[in-house]
């Protein structure tokens, strides 16, 4: 059963409810959505494919690094796989903590490390009806 | 020793296919399944060195396989 991933539109409020503790002063919400406009163009919407069990492996280990840096740190996350459209999101994590200097400095980890390391891929849809891979460079 | 070769993304476009298996002997590492595979596949779109990635974690070319295991090759990731 999948932990990380989800066709399913995401639902923040959600994600930060699965935080929220009694100890934690300070809760922070990353979401990464997909652009309407390109340079070269709007973009209708974005194909996410994914390398499920290793995506799964990579985002369940990036969560306990999380944990082990900033202790205390309460992370849940969800990342949208198949047609998001502009405008809807394709990525959330929510990170509460004691104090809100550990719950960006974590939830900035956490996103930057999704960026680098998960066998997650985006084909981006024009208007124009063309599609791409995208490069990391411009993800 | 068998183990099953699966492509993703860009390169399992270029190849036509997402999984190849693939029939090495003892002691193959990861390059050398990389090897094999361009002479089975167009694998024109896959670089000299692409990430690879083991039994779901990322390995060197260097690393060892065993009968069994599971190797991707896995294009510029775009998470996130």
């Amino acid at each position: 059963m999948a932990r990380y991933l989800t066709d399913e539109p995401l639902d923040p409020a959600r994600l930060l409810a699965q935080v929220a503790s009694p100890g934690c002063g300070a809760a922070v919400l990353f979401l990464g959505t997909v652009r309407r406009s390109a340079e070269d163009g709007d973009i209708e919407g974005i194909d996410y494919s994914a390398y499920h069990e290793m995506a799964e492996a990579e985002l369940s280990r990036i969560v306990e690094e999380a944990r082990g840096r900033w202790s205390g740190a309460r992370i849940a996350l969800l990342h949208r796989l198949g047609w998001v459209p502009a405008g809807e999101a394709s990525a959330a994590i929510a990170v509460a903590c004691p104090h809100r200097a550990d719950a960006y400095a974590a939830s900035r980890f956490v996103i930057d490390e999704i960026k680098r390391r998960v066998p997650i891929w985006k084909r981006e849809r024009l208007g124009s009806g063309a599609s791409r891979w995208v490069e990391p460079a411009h993800a | 020793m068998r183990v099953r070769v699966r492509l993703f993304a860009s390169y399992a476009e270029a190849a036509g296919r997402s999984e190849v298996e693939l029939e090495l002997p003892e002691g193959a590492r990861v390059a050398d399944a990389l090897r094999a595979l361009r002479s089975r596949v167009d694998a024109s779109r896959l670089p000299p060195s692409p990430l690879a990635a083991v039994n779901l974690r990322y390995a060197k070319g260097e690393a060892l396989l065993a009968d069994g295991d599971e190797v991707a090759f896995i294009p510029p990731v775009a998470g996130g």
